[in-house]
């Protein structure tokens, strides 16, 4: 039988609708979107690594909205400063930030991280290796970066795998290792992992040397009188020109420089400095995937916004910063609102396949840590970065011994 | 360790170090006599490597050669800084004059990080590279090369100042001021002229350090620590002291880090000045007041 | 030395203590956050000026005294179980001991001015670089306080608030210390060395003790900073607690503010920190993004009230405002 239509229900249809027209929505009006502030060191003692954190925190706008991100990114300089960071990112949370990325320095990032604890913003960390940022139990925090025991432990067997695959007979090394906070960092991971890890040559001696020293002569002659096949390093960029350079004129030729898990060996600055004696270094860090989507959205988004600045040589930084950027937008676009807490669940539940870094999936423990990032060997070849190990991602194959720094071109 | 091992890294030290006592005489010429405190000179030592850099980098010049050019700037740069503000602090509370050359350090800094960024800037000579090999020593060709034009600029200031009327004059300032104000010199005039030739000195070591490190913004507090270090040591006031005073942290750095541990190299510097000032304090070359 | 504040001025004092006190009410965290390093300056320049303003000693290593009350605190605490409002004893007890080494070379060996001040620098650096090799410390890798529990004042484990009433106390103690240790003998004796060594000698002054005695006290008011500052930011690295940036950092507030002037320190403290913030705001608003260009403008500054104002804006703030009783 059809319903009639007749005046009664009409009008009780008619009020019906207005009044849910009138009534208060049911759910909230999605915020435009997430506000970010990104904390880096653009100036100070870190200034370097900072200004290149940032380039990929300008470019991140760009390719997150790309992907259907909606963020707002403000940048702040934290000036290298732990106190600096502290009131910097109070006041970014008071003008409206939802979420904090940052800070590159441990110190600083550990600042953040009380304010952004007791504030209840998230905060996502791009680059910080000191193990207790995650063992502190901020529950405010995650960090997809390697803990400086997770980049040895990778580091030390993509060793193995480097000379497996170059048929090298190593016999001896020297690890040589700035005395700063990653550095020492990096030597207690390896005093630790080195003895189980399996590798065929002996660890002669362990040489730390001191950051703010202005010439590493006396260092390379030390390790020169050992004579090992293989210099292992953990050194800045700065520190990596010296080094080589005096390598050189020590006529000291190792069969292989390779850094067990720290950048150095490849900034441009080394390459400019260094010539065709830059090449052959190899260094195991976790590194953009040149294969992945979103590292080449983020590549091609680089290159016009940067003319003098290489992707292959800023990568790490670069795509570090991103990937903590994407983690965020990526928790808003799940929880649909910028609520501290919310956000910061959706957050943990991060599981991100299409990033940028070789490796699975961005998810974190429940500490915050993602412990899943891979190092893959890279070689530096033609002053540019190459991927050499593993195969799968590897657009050359590693080459040792290096060849001697005389006649190169 | 074979034994030549050690003779090097003394070598090294010994060529570096006068280097370094080029740069620490800028300040014991300065302090000597006109008795500020300058605390920029190592930022002031690094804003000389970067007029290396940008010389060699647009012209092609040779830090070599182009210490001369930059050590006649630094000396105009010197004398009008005197003249117009430091001649006011002349005499007043160390601290003072401490305020007013940490901030001039802090705008050096950021403003050399300002226009040439954070990356280091090394300077790519043709000989950069090559060594000689002297008996079982092997020795860089421009630590050589910078040490030897450091002995240079420094024999030719030793000359000035013994020789020469103005010479003479500087030196009876920092001897007996009211003396040479009661004998009718211009002591102000004399002031400036003896604050330019100390940063003329900055500016010529500046230029050879450019060759052995390369310049970094923040480099500026570790060179001012290492001059204040060698002046000490050396003896505030002597030419020679300021050179053995290089020579003698050069080594003992060197000597340090060989056989203890690199990272604690400066801890042996430190604990020199400290005995230096308790045991010595007029230096190794200075004479008591 | 400054005359005593008049009625005026203590009115003002007051006004300027209730407002503080009541500050949280109002104040959005940033402004606390940057409260708590103006006093957190305070402090340790009052502390600092003791020992410059008072008894003529530069100082530029009073970080070492910062580095050590925290990590004696930090370490008593971390490795058994010693809380910091008893750990600051063991802090005060350990600086001073340097504090005491160093003053007894100083005088000792009759080292003045600029070389003490080297002296005092060495001192810093020296214990700097041993630090980064003392792996029970946690060496260059650093030292670390838990975090997760908050709500125990006596291990000083809390938010902003119980770090701002705290750090707040520290500096009106610091004043009041100050002010108090103005009017003893001692103070008297200080004043006396400070103008003129030679003729307090003569008068029977025991120069030797009057100088150690600001050193001790200086040295050890530094430390209770150290502990501060280890509790408030959790942990500690050598490069950078030690630092001799973070020396440079203790004086600039009290000598802009006035060397040896009771309220020079919270002066200097209360124009610079906010300085810094400003300059900061400014660059943003305007647009620039270069970094570095803050710091241009701050060592401006300092140059600027350095020429301007050498004897620190306090004196000249006092002046103007009539807030001090004037002394023939």
């Amino acid at each position: 039988m059809t319903k009639r239509i007749n005046r009664r229900r009409l009008l009780a249809g008619a009020t019906a609708t207005t009044a849910l027209l009138a009534a208060p929505p049911l759910v909230r009006a999605q915020p435009q979107a997430l506000k970010i502030a990104v904390l880096l060191p653009r100036s100070g003692y870190l200034a370097q690594a900072g200004q290149s954190c940032h380039r990929g925190a300008q470019v991140a706008g760009k390719v997150l909205a790309d992907h259907g991100y909606r963020v707002e990114l403000v940048h702040i300089d934290i000036e290298s400063s732990p106190d600096v960071s502290r009131t910097q990112a109070e006041k970014a949370i008071n003008e409206g930030a939802h979420c904090i990325v940052g800070a590159f320095d441990s110190g600083c990032t550990l600042a953040i991280a009380q304010v952004c604890e007791q504030r209840q913003v998230p905060l996502s960390v791009n680059i910080a290796a000191a193990p207790p940022i995650t063992e502190q139990g901020y529950k405010f925090l995650v960090r997809n970066f390697p803990t400086g025991g997770m980049l040895v432990t990778n580091g030390l067997k993509l060793i193995k795998d480097v000379l497996d695959a170059t048929k090298l007979a190593a016999k001896s090394a020297v690890f040589l290792h700035a005395n700063d906070t990653f550095g020492a960092a990096q030597r207690t991971a390896m005093d630790a992992l080195f003895p189980r890890a399996g590798l065929p040559f002996q660890l002669a001696e362990s040489i730390a040397y001191d950051p703010r020293a202005q010439d590493l002569s006396v260092e390379v002659t030390k390790i020169r009188a050992l004579n090992p096949d293989l210099v292992l390093t953990v050194t800045r960029a700065a520190d990596a020109i010296k080094l080589v350079r005096d390598m050189v004129r020590q006529r000291f030729e190792p069969k292989g420089i390779i850094s067990p898990g720290s950048p150095g060996l490849y900034d441009e600055e080394f390459y400019q400095a260094l010539g065709p004696l830059a090449d052959y270094p190899i260094y195991n860090l976790p590194w953009a995937d040149p294969k992945a989507q979103m590292s080449q959205a983020l590549e091609a988004a680089f290159k016009p916004a940067h003319p003098n600045f290489r992707f292959a040589v800023e990568c790490f930084n670069v795509g570090f910063t991103f990937e903590a950027l994407l983690v965020a937008a990526d928790g808003f676009k799940r929880a649909g609102t910028t609520n501290g807490v919310e956000l910061m669940r959706a957050i943990r539940a991060t599981d991100i396949a299409n990033h940028v870094m070789i490796g699975p999936p961005i998810k974190f423990d429940d500490k915050g840590q993602n412990v899943g990032i891979p190092s893959a060997a890279v070689q530096s070849r033609n002053r540019t970065p190459t991927v050499v190990l593993p195969a799968t991602v590897a657009t050359m194959t590693p080459v040792l011994p290096m060849p001697g720094w005389q006649g190169r071109s | 360790m074979n034994p030549s091992i050690y003779l090097e890294v003394v070598v090294q030290g010994v060529l570096t170090g006068l280097v370094y006592g080029l740069m620490a005489l800028g300040l014991s010429v300065i302090f000597g006599v006109v008795r500020v405190v300058n605390f920029a000179h190592g930022e002031f030592t690094v804003a000389a490597m970067y007029a290396a850099y940008l010389l060699f980098s647009v012209f092609g010049v040779d830090p070599l050669v182009a210490m001369v050019p930059i050590a006649v700037a630094f000396f105009g740069i010197g004398y009008g800084l005197q003249r117009a503000l430091v001649n006011r602090f002349v005499g007043r509370a160390e601290h003072e004059q401490f305020i007013l050359l940490v901030g001039l350090a802090i705008i050096i800094v950021n403003g050399t990080l300002l226009i040439f960024g954070a990356d280091a800037r090394p300077v790519r000579l043709p000989y950069g590279f090559d060594s000689f090999v002297i008996g079982p020593v092997i020795v860089d060709k421009v630590r050589l090369y910078a040490a030897g034009a450091a002995l240079a600029v420094a024999a030719a200031l030793f000359l000035f100042f013994r020789f020469t009327r103005t010479g003479t004059a500087i030196r009876a300032c920092a001897d007996n001021l009211v003396g040479a104000a009661v004998v009718g010199l211009d002591v102000r005039r004399l002031y400036a002229l003896t604050f330019g030739l100390g940063l003329a000195c900055v500016g010529a070591a500046g230029a050879l350090m450019e060759t052995i490190a390369d310049a970094k913004p923040e480099l500026g507090p570790v060179y001012t620590l290492i001059a204040f270090i060698i002046v000490i040591v050396g003896g505030l006031g002597s030419m020679t002291g300021a050179l053995i005073g290089g020579v003698l942290i050069g080594v003992s750095e060197g000597l340090a880090g060989l056989i203890i541990a690199p990272s604690m190299k400066s801890m042996m510097s430190f604990a020199l000045l400290i005995v230096v000032l308790a045991l010595r304090p007029q230096g190794i070359m200075g004479r008591r007041r | 030395m400054m005359g005593a504040l008049n009625p005026r001025g203590r009115a003002l004092l007051l006004g300027v203590l209730a407002a503080l006190i009541a500050a949280p009410l109002v104040a959005d965290r940033y402004l606390m956050s940057v409260l708590i390093l103006i006093f957190y300056f305070a402090f340790v320049g009052q502390a600092w000026n003791l020992m410059m303003g008072f008894a003529g000693q530069l100082s530029l290593g009073h970080a070492l005294y910062v580095g050590l009350g925290g990590y004696v605190s930090a370490l008593l605490w971390l490795k058994f179980g010693i809380g910091p409002w008893l750990g600051v004893f063991a802090a005060i007890a350990v600086a001073t001991a340097f504090g005491a080494v160093i003053g007894w070379l100083g005088f000792r060996f009759g080292i003045e001015g600029v070389y003490f001040a080297l002296l005092t620098i060495a001192f810093a650096e020296f214990t700097r670089v041993a630090f980064d090799h003392i792996d029970y410390a946690g060496a260059a890798g650093g030292l670390f306080l838990r975090v997760e529990e908050e709500g125990r004042w006596w291990d000083l484990r809390g938010g902003p608030l119980l770090f701002y009433y705290l750090a707040l106390a520290l500096a009106a103690g610091a004043l009041v210390l100050t002010a108090w240790l103005a009017r003893t003998r001692l103070g008297y004796q200080w004043l006396a060395v400070r103008e003129d060594e030679q003729a307090a000698r003569a008068l029977g002054i025991d120069v030797f003790r009057a100088k150690m005695a600001a050193v001790l006290i200086s040295s050890g008011l530094t430390a209770v900073g150290g502990v501060f500052t280890a509790f408030y930011n959790n942990n500690l690295f050598p490069s950078r607690v030690f630092d001799i940036n973070r020396s440079i950092e203790i004086i600039l507030a009290p000598v802009v503010g006035g060397l040896g002037t009771v309220f020079g320190p919270v002066v200097g403290a209360f124009i610079l920190t906010p300085l810094g913030e400003a300059l900061t705001a400014l660059t943003e608003r305007l647009g620039i993004n270069a970094p570095g260009v803050k710091a241009v403008f701050y060592g401006l500054a300092l140059m600027v009230i350095i020429v301007l104002r050498p004897a620190g804006v306090w004196p000249w703030l006092a002046r103007v405002l009539r807030l001090t009783e004037h002394r023939p």
